[in-house]
């Protein structure tokens, strides 16, 4: 049997007496999109930051190609964070740096790359998303949110790297705007035949870039399986979240005005 | 009824030996990533920019007032028992030993203080900081380090100017208004001037620089939630520098001229 990209092991993490993850048992093989859905708030972002190595799980082992990655020390995390590529909900864009200088941050300051190489790069991967070099002089406040995330996305890819990371892609987009981003999503981890993982409340996203869905419910991932299997699992809780009601199984903890 | 008090008083001395901890934990990597290379040149020239040459017209200005106000006011308290002759060293010995300093650290912390945790609060909460970390760069290297190099080169310049800009702020009111004869006033400024007074003004300047840019880095650094929580940071960023400014101030006038 072939090692899995990213493999987690009963992944604990706590803030405080509050329990986010319960216990988390995920295997990603190599070239495999991983949707992750939930509702707000279940701890998804925690879950990607854990295996981003952004935080420490509280216990649980976490493994990138086979190597166990919690507690590493500096120089180590990095040479394993070169194998990540992040898109961030809000974009996470530089905001003192032109739209170039960003996609192409990674390439410049981590790998070396020289800045007037680095820029045809950048330019090379924005038109992978669909920009055009007009833009590449422009700060990221002058564009609006489907372009911030477009240029999220080509710095993500800057790098060429292994394994892409997700948060939810489409929030905040208009739903056309939000099928396009889902289309660049697929077409770029295929063209890099990178790992995804990514994490969202959109269905229609989750079906769209997603081979396979797990949900995390209650700290738990309560149930995994191929898209095409989501829509007569048998389970409650995944059946009250895809069809969104808001009654059933899952209680919002809402407070009585 | 004591008890609680007690209970309170004791949560209030652990929080503070506790933010006296991360504070150190946060200055002792980020001086570590100062002494480091690679170093981030264009980040340093950009932060010594903003802290030095922007900073120029308020701390100009603060310094010119300082000195002619100082001048004044000795002045009169001189004049009673005929020492105004002592004036123009009155003036240039506060300034280099503790207004120049004193006075540019605050201003300095309220502007670039503040501008830094705010800066920084806003890369924290929009997740600008661990995009940095998701592109293999060190935050503390690429951020903090600049700044922290930046304020401690930069200040000690800015208060060389603030001392001499202070001076002249003296000599106009001086020559001007008290009729002070220009040669000797300026005469009078210099030749009791000792090395001492200046040096021991720009050490200040250098470990101000370094309390500013520390605080400025650190609640920016570690600001949560939103708008309100970068605001706080701002708050708590020029509050602290202007404390541990004023603090340092007594140790190392003491450590300099106490015997």
């Amino acid at each position: 049997m072939t090692v899995p990209k990213i493999s987690l092991r009963g992944v604990t993490k706590s803030f405080g007496p509050k329990q986010v993850l319960r216990g988390i048992d995920l295997d990603v093989a190599t070239g495999e999109s991983v949707v992750v859905i939930g509702g707000s708030g279940t701890g998804k972002s925690v879950l990607l930051k854990c295996i981003l190595g952004l935080m420490e799980p509280d216990a649980g082992s976490i493994k990138i190609d086979g190597e166990e990655t919690t507690r590493l020390g500096d120089a180590e995390r990095n040479r394993v964070m070169r194998k990540f590529g992040m898109l961030f909900q809000g974009g996470a864009l530089f905001d003192s740096l032109r739209v170039w200088q960003n996609v192409a941050f990674g390439p410049i300051q981590s790998d070396g790359m020289a800045p007037a190489r680095a820029r045809e790069v950048a330019i090379e991967k924005l038109a992978n998303v669909g920009l055009g070099p007009d833009i590449a002089e422009l700060f990221p406040s002058e564009l609006s949110g489907g372009m911030q995330k477009r240029v999220a996305l080509a710095r993500a890819i800057a790098r060429e790297p292994e394994i892409i990371f997700f948060d939810e892609p489409t929030t905040g987009l208009d739903p056309i705007m939000a099928d396009v981003i889902n289309e660049l999503v697929v077409k770029c981890v295929s063209a890099l035949g990178a790992t995804a993982v990514s994490i969202t409340h959109d269905m229609a996203s989750a079906r769209k870039i997603g081979h396979r869905i797990a949900m995390l419910y209650d700290g738990k991932l309560i149930w995994q399986g191929p898209v095409g299997e989501i829509d007569h699992c048998g389970n409650p809780h995944v059946e009250q979240f895809i069809h969104g009601r808001a009654e059933g199984p899952i209680q919002m903890q809402v407070r009585k005005l | 009824m004591t008890i609680p008090v007690i209970t309170q008083l004791g949560r209030m001395v652990l929080a503070l030996m506790a933010t006296i901890g991360a504070v150190s934990a946060f200055a002792g990597r980020a001086v570590q990533q100062t002494v480091r290379p690679p170093y981030f040149k264009a980040q340093i020239a950009r932060q010594m920019l903003e802290i030095g040459y922007y900073s120029l017209p308020v701390v100009g200005l603060t310094a010119i007032f300082t000195g002619m106000v100082l001048a004044l006011q000795s002045y009169t308290g001189f004049a009673r028992f005929s020492a105004e002759s002592a004036i123009p060293n009155v003036v240039v010995v506060s300034l280099t030993r503790e207004l120049g300093p004193v006075l540019a650290g605050l201003m300095v912390a309220g502007r670039v203080g503040a501008a830094m945790a705010a800066e920084i609060g806003t890369m924290r909460v929009t997740e600008q900081i661990d995009a940095l970390k998701t592109l293999s760069t060190d935050p503390f290297k690429y951020l903090v380090a600049p700044r922290l190099i930046a304020g401690v080169v930069t200040l000690p310049m800015l208060v060389l100017i603030a001392d001499i800009i202070g001076v002249l702020g003296g000599y106009l009111v001086g020559v001007y208004k008290l009729d002070f004869n220009d040669a000797t006033y300026l005469r009078n400024t210099i030749e009791f001037l000792q090395f001492q007074d200046v040096f021991s003004g720009l050490v200040k300047a250098a470990v101000f620089g370094f309390l500013i840019t520390l605080m400025g880095c650190y609640h920016g650094y570690t600001s949560r939630g939103g708008a309100q929580g970068v605001g706080l940071a701002t708050t708590n960023a020029v509050v602290s520098a202007s404390i541990l400014i004023l603090t340092a101030n007594y140790f190392i006038t003491e450590a300099f001229f106490a015997r």
